[in-house]
C-alpha cells in the first residue's frame, strides 16, 4: 500500500469503520449508565431538579473561583481543541459533506494560533500529571496513552497543513488515521467523558436542585 | 472469598446506580477535587484526594457494569477487590472524610463525589469494617434512642429544669400540637439551654409543640455508618411517634447530619413518603420571623459576628437563607466568611469523625482552615446551627487560643427576644 492508497483507505473505509465503532460504542456506554437506573426519591423535594440539572451542565463550564489555578491549562486546551475541530475550514467542509450542515470556518492564522496553544497546554498538562501530587496519585498508565491519542491529531494536523515532514500525502493520511484512533478510543477509555460529562453534571445538579441547593 | 468480603462487595454492587456510573465514566483523574478538601489542603497529602476514597467501588463498577471491564476480567486483566483493599479504604472513607461534599461543588466534570463516598461507607459497613466508635453509637441509639446514650429520663430532668427556669410548661407526648421537636445528643449533653430557648421563642410566637418519649433525638449513626437498616429503624421511631401524636410538622435539631438523615435520607431508607413535613429548627424560626411572630431587639448592634454553615444543612441540605435572615434581623454587623453557604469549608469534625479516636489528630490539624476563615474577619463571635460543628469549633478555638465565642443560632435568637416590658 502506498501513500495514496493509505490516504484513500483512511478517508473511505477507515473513517466509516471508526465512525460506526464510535457511535455504537458511545451508545453502549450511555445505555450502560442509564440501565442502572436512579433510586426513587421519596423525600418531599423543593424542586423537581430537572431545571437545576440542565443548568449545571452549562454552569460547570466555568470553574469554581479557586480552581482556576489548577485548571487554566486544561481549560485552554479544551477550548483550543474545540475551535480546531469545529472551525478549521477543511473540517467544516467535511461536516457539510457528511452531515449536510454548514457553518463558517475561521481563518487559518486563528486555527494555527489555537493549534499551537493546544499543543503547548497539552504538554504542560502532561507535566502536571507527573508534578501535581493529586493528579499523579490518580494517574494510571492508560492516562498517558489517552493523552497521546489526543495529542497526535493536533501534531499531525499541524504538520500536514504546514507541509512539515517527508510527504504531504503520508502526513495527511497519518492525521486522518490518528483521528480515527481517537474516535475508536473515545468509547473505550476515559475519553468517554466527552459525552458522559453531561450526564454526570445533570445528576449532580438535579440532586442538589431537589434539595434547594444552588450549584 | 470470606463472607464479610462477599457482603461488602455485594452491597457495593447494589448501591451503584446510574449517577455513580456516570461519575466513574466521566472522571478524568484531574485531581481538582483535592483542592476542595480540607484533608488535602491542610496536610498536602495526596492520599486524601476525594475521588481516591471510592477506588474499590470504581473497580467493582468497571468489572460488573461495563462491557470493557467484563472483557478485562475475562482475560484476567482486572484487579479484583480484596479484603485488604476494603480494610485500607476505611481510613479514607471514614477516618479522613466528614462527607462535607465540598468536592462535589468543584469537580469540573460535575461528579457528586460525596454521593459515592456515602455509598462506599455502606459497602465497608456491610463488610464489617465500620469504625468501632460508630458501631457503639449505633448500639446506644438502638437501645436508648440517644446517640450518646441519654435515656428519656435524662431529657425529662432537663425539661423540668427548663420549666423551672422559664416558668413555661413544656409538653411531652402531647398529641395534636403544631410541632414535634427532636434534639441531638450534643444538645442534651452540652447545649441544653436550647430547651429553655425554644420554650421562650415558641411561647412568644404562640406555637404549640411537644417532645415524644418514643423518639427524642434525631441523631442517626446508621447514616454515618452507611447501615440503611439501622438508619431506617431510627427513622421509623420518629415516624411512628409523629403518627401516634398526629403531628404534621417535625423539627430537626441544630445538627447537620440529623437534618440530612431525617429530612432527606429518611423517606428513602424506609421506602415511603412521610405523612408529615420536616424542618430544620432554623427554617422554623425564620418562618416565624417572616410571619412577624419573633419580636427581637437588635441588641447585638454593631458587634461583629459571622456564621459557620454546617455542610449537611447548607451545602447538602439546602438551608442557606434562613440563618442569614435571622442574623441580619439581630445584628447590623453580620460578616460573611470568605467562602460561605454551599461553598463553606467544613469544620473538620462531622460525618462521625469527631467520635473516631484515631481521627482526632487530623480533626485538630485541619481546623487550621476554619481558624484562617475566622481570623480574616476579625470577629469574636461565630454562630452556627449544628451541635457537631459547634463542638468542633469550640475545641478548635480552645486548642488555638483564639478569643472567639461559639454560639448556637437558636440560643442567639432566644437571647434577643424582647422582654415583656420592652415590647
Amino acid at each position: 500500500m502506498n501513500e495514496v492508497e493509505l490516504l484513500n483507505w483512511a478517508r473511505g473505509p477507515g473513517l466509516a469503520y471508526a465512525t460506526v465503532f464510535m457511535v455504537f460504542g458511545l451508545t453502549l456506554r450511555v445505555l450502560e449508565i442509564l440501565s442502572l437506573g436512579r433510586p426513587k426519591e421519596y423525600a418531599k423535594v423543593r424542586s423537581s431538579g430537572v431545571k437545576e440539572g440542565f443548568r449545571t451542565i452549562i454552569r460547570r463550564n466555568l470553574p469554581e473561583k479557586h480552581c482556576w489555578k489548577y485548571i487554566t491549562a486544561t481549560y485552554i486546551f479544551h477550548v483550543g481543541l474545540f475551535v480546531v475541530i469545529f472551525f478549521f475550514i477543511p473540517h467544516t467542509q467535511l461536516f457539510k459533506d457528511v452531515f449536510g450542515v454548514f457553518w463558517d470556518g475561521w481563518p487559518n492564522y486563528i486555527i494555527d494560533f489555537f493549534t499551537i496553544l493546544s499543543i503547548a497546554t497539552m504538554m504542560y498538562v502532561l507535566i502536571q500529571r507527573r508534578v501535581n501530587p493529586a493528579r499523579r496519585i490518580l494517574s494510571r498508565p492508560s492516562d498517558y496513552f489517552v493523552w497521546l491519542v489526543t495529542f497526535l491529531p493536533l501534531v499531525t494536523g499541524y504538520m500536514a497543513f504546514h507541509r512539515i515532514g517527508p510527504d504531504y500525502t503520508l502526513m495527511l493520511a497519518m492525521h486522518i488515521l490518528s483521528v480515527e484512533l481517537l474516535m475508536v478510543m473515545l468509547p473505550v477509555t476515559k475519553l468517554v467523558h466527552a459525552v458522559t460529562f453531561a450526564m454526570a453534571r445533570y445528576y449532580n445538579g438535579s440532586n442538589a436542585g431537589r434539595k434547594g441547593v444552588k450549584v | 472469598m470470606t463472607t464479610s468480603l462477599e457482603q461488602g462487595i455485594n452491597t457495593l454492587k447494589r448501591v451503584i446506580d446510574a449517577p455513580i456510573a456516570s461519575y466513574f465514566s466521566s472522571c478524568t483523574g484531574c485531581g481538582i477535587c483535592s483542592s476542595a478538601c480540607i484533608f488535602f489542603t491542610e496536610t498536602g497529602d495526596p492520599k486524601y484526594t476525594p475521588i481516591r476514597r471510592v477506588e474499590p467501588m470504581r473497580r467493582i463498577w468497571e468489572q460488573e457494569y461495563t462491557v470493557i471491564g467484563k472483557l478485562k476480567k475475562l482475560i484476567g486483566l482486572a484487579k479484583e477487590v480484596t479484603e485488604q483493599d476494603l480494610k485500607d479504604n476505611v481510613e479514607l472513607a471514614f477516618e479522613s472524610c466528614t462527607t462535607c461534599g465540598r468536592c462535589s461543588m468543584v469537580c469540573p466534570i460535575g461528579n457528586d463525589i460525596v454521593y459515592m463516598i456515602r455509598r462506599m461507607r455502606e459497602g465497608l459497613t456491610a463488610a464489617g469494617l465500620a469504625p468501632k466508635e460508630l458501631q457503639a453509637a449505633a448500639v446506644r441509639t438502638m437501645e436508648t434512642g440517644s446517640v450518646m446514650g441519654f435515656p428519656m429520663k435524662t431529657l425529662e430532668a432537663m425539661v423540668k429544669a427548663a420549666e423551672e427556669e422559664t416558668g413555661i410548661e413544656i409538653n411531652i407526648d402531647k398529641p395534636d400540637v403544631d410541632y414535634l421537636l427532636l434534639l441531638s445528643s450534643a444538645e442534651v449533653m452540652q447545649f441544653n439551654e436550647i430547651i429553655s430557648s425554644l420554650a421562650k421563642i415558641f411561647k412568644e410566637a404562640g406555637v404549640t409543640w411537644t417532645f415524644s418519649s418514643k423518639a427524642h433525638e434525631a441523631g442517626n449513626p446508621g447514616m454515618h455508618m452507611g447501615a440503611s437498616e439501622i438508619e431506617a429503624m431510627m427513622i421509623n421511631r420518629i415516624v411512628e411517634a409523629a403518627e401516634e401524636l398526629n403531628i404534621k410538622k417535625v423539627i430537626s435539631p441544630e445538627c447537620g447530619h440529623a437534618y440530612m438523615a431525617i429530612r432527606w435520607e429518611g423517606p428513602n431508607v424506609i421506602g415511603r413518603p412521610y405523612p408529615f413535613e420536616v424542618y430544620h429548627i432554623i427554617e422554623v424560626l425564620d418562618e416565624l420571623r417572616a410571619q412577624g411572630k419573633l419580636h427581637t431587639r437588635a441588641s447585638s448592634g454593631t458587634v461583629p459576628m459571622t456564621f459557620h454553615d454546617p455542610c449537611q444543612a447548607a451545602r447538602r441540605g439546602g438551608v442557606n437563607e434562613p440563618q442569614r435572615n435571622l442574623l441580619n434581623m439581630m445584628s447590623s454587623n453580620f460578616k460573611e466568611m470568605n467562602d460561605s453557604m454551599a461553598c463553606n469549608w467544613c469544620c473538620g469534625g462531622g460525618g462521625g469523625m469527631n467520635t473516631i479516636e484515631k481521627a482526632e489528630p487530623l480533626v485538630r490539624k485541619v481546623f487550621h482552615r476554619k481558624r484562617q476563615q475566622i481570623e480574616e474577619l476579625d470577629v469574636n463571635i461565630v454562630v452556627t446551627m449544628c451541635a457537631t460543628c459547634r463542638n468542633t469549633l469550640e475545641e478548635g478555638v480552645e486548642d488555638n487560643g483564639m478569643d472567639v465565642t461559639v454560639l448556637g443560632l437558636t440560643e442567639v435568637v432566644a437571647n434577643h427576644l424582647l422582654k415583656e416590658n420592652e415590647s
